[in-house]
């Protein structure tokens, strides 16, 4: 990984999720340790092709994130202020 | 006809996951150390406020917050989703806990008349306080038509053809600018406020006000004589048999005996 405009991506991707997991259900911490796990196994790539599909995989579990996260906040609501249906 | 002029009321609330706390002395809610973010209606509102920009009907977003200090983060997320700048009007921790809606409605109808608004957006209650007051207050201060829990906005030469959630059904009404409109629940899906866009929403501007700026003094109208915890669910029993669970409810006289 070499390519300093790669390593920004990366660096980008792992900021960006750290920053989604503070909202975390189960905690930020049991996130982070998860997301760190994940990059550090592989820390060993370096084929560009491939860190390219690790980092729109990464991207992929951010647009997961946000769904999951909206959707908790609008059941929430839901539940609590329309109780009818 | 230039796009229009949005002001959206954005409220710092404690955030809809926490689960709240009644302080010992019943005179309101555990705030300190608690995670607070934006209204979840205020958000819808932001989002509809930022769509109608993206399809240039509005012009500019100027977002604006009653509170302490942290009411910044809030303003911040709003710029992050696409709020053009800001105003903060910046109440004391001390003054704010007897604010309500009359005083913000005063406030947000004061900036509305300076800042020339042409639509006032704002969630349609705020989920601490549950009042669900603050918007037709505005509307009535400034003597604007309101269309409140609105599930859709559209424009339709010069007038705004809104649809509210009303008991058992949908409304439809037109209104003309300028309107204060409320956000329900359906109106739309807020986006997420993204890091790069958070960073980038430091750079927007960020103007910081009094309450006395406006000529608005905080007296609370109300006193709030306590505070206190829903009922608790009363715990059900387990049975061992058919027979017993049988005779409960012949007890409670749920079955003829």
């Amino acid at each position: 990984m070499s390519q300093p405009a790669l390593r920004y991506q990366v660096k980008l991707l792992y900021k960006t999720l750290l920053h989604l997991g503070k909202e975390y259900p189960r905690g930020a911490d049991y996130f982070r340790t998860r997301l760190h796990a994940a990059f550090m196994r592989n820390k060993d790539v370096t084929e560009e092709a491939e860190v390219k599909a690790l980092v729109a995989k990464g991207e992929y579990v951010v647009k997961e994130l946000e769904a999951l996260y909206m959707l908790r906040k609008y059941r929430t609501l839901k539940k609590r202020y329309y109780d009818e249906d | 006809m230039s796009g229009l002029r949005i002001l959206v009321g954005c409220k710092r609330v404690i955030d809809y996951a926490v689960k709240v706390r009644v302080k010992p002395d019943k005179t309101g809610v555990v705030t300190e150390g608690v995670k607070h973010s934006m209204n979840p209606f205020d958000e819808i509102a932001v989002e509809e406020a930022v769509r109608m920009k993206e399809k240039k009907l509005a012009s500019e977003i100027v977002a604006v917050s009653c509170g302490p200090t942290q009411c910044q983060e809030t303003l911040r997320t709003a710029m992050a989703m696409g709020a053009d700048r800001s105003i903060h009007v910046e109440v004391d921790a001390q003054s704010y806990e007897g604010m309500q809606p009359i005083h913000v409605a005063k406030i947000l109808s004061k900036i509305a008349q300076q800042e020339k608004v042409d639509l006032v957006f704002t969630g349609k209650q705020a989920i601490d306080d549950d009042c669900n007051q603050t918007g037709q207050m505005i509307a009535a201060l400034l003597d604007w038509p309101q269309a409140t829990f609105a599930s859709k906005v559209e424009k339709a030469n010069g007038d705004l053809t809104v649809t509210r959630e009303i008991d058992g059904g949908l409304e439809t009404i037109k209104v003309k600018t300028p309107a204060v409109l409320t956000a329900d629940l359906r109106l739309n899906e807020p986006r997420y406020a993204t890091l790069p866009n958070i960073m980038k929403a430091k750079k927007k501007k960020l103007e910081k006000k009094k309450p006395s700026d406006y000529g608005v003094e905080l007296s609370p109208r109300q006193q709030v004589v306590s505070v206190e915890d829903p009922p608790v669910r009363q715990a059900g029993s387990k049975l061992d048999s058919v027979e017993e669970l049988v005779g409960k409810l012949k007890d409670s006289g749920l079955i003829p005996s």
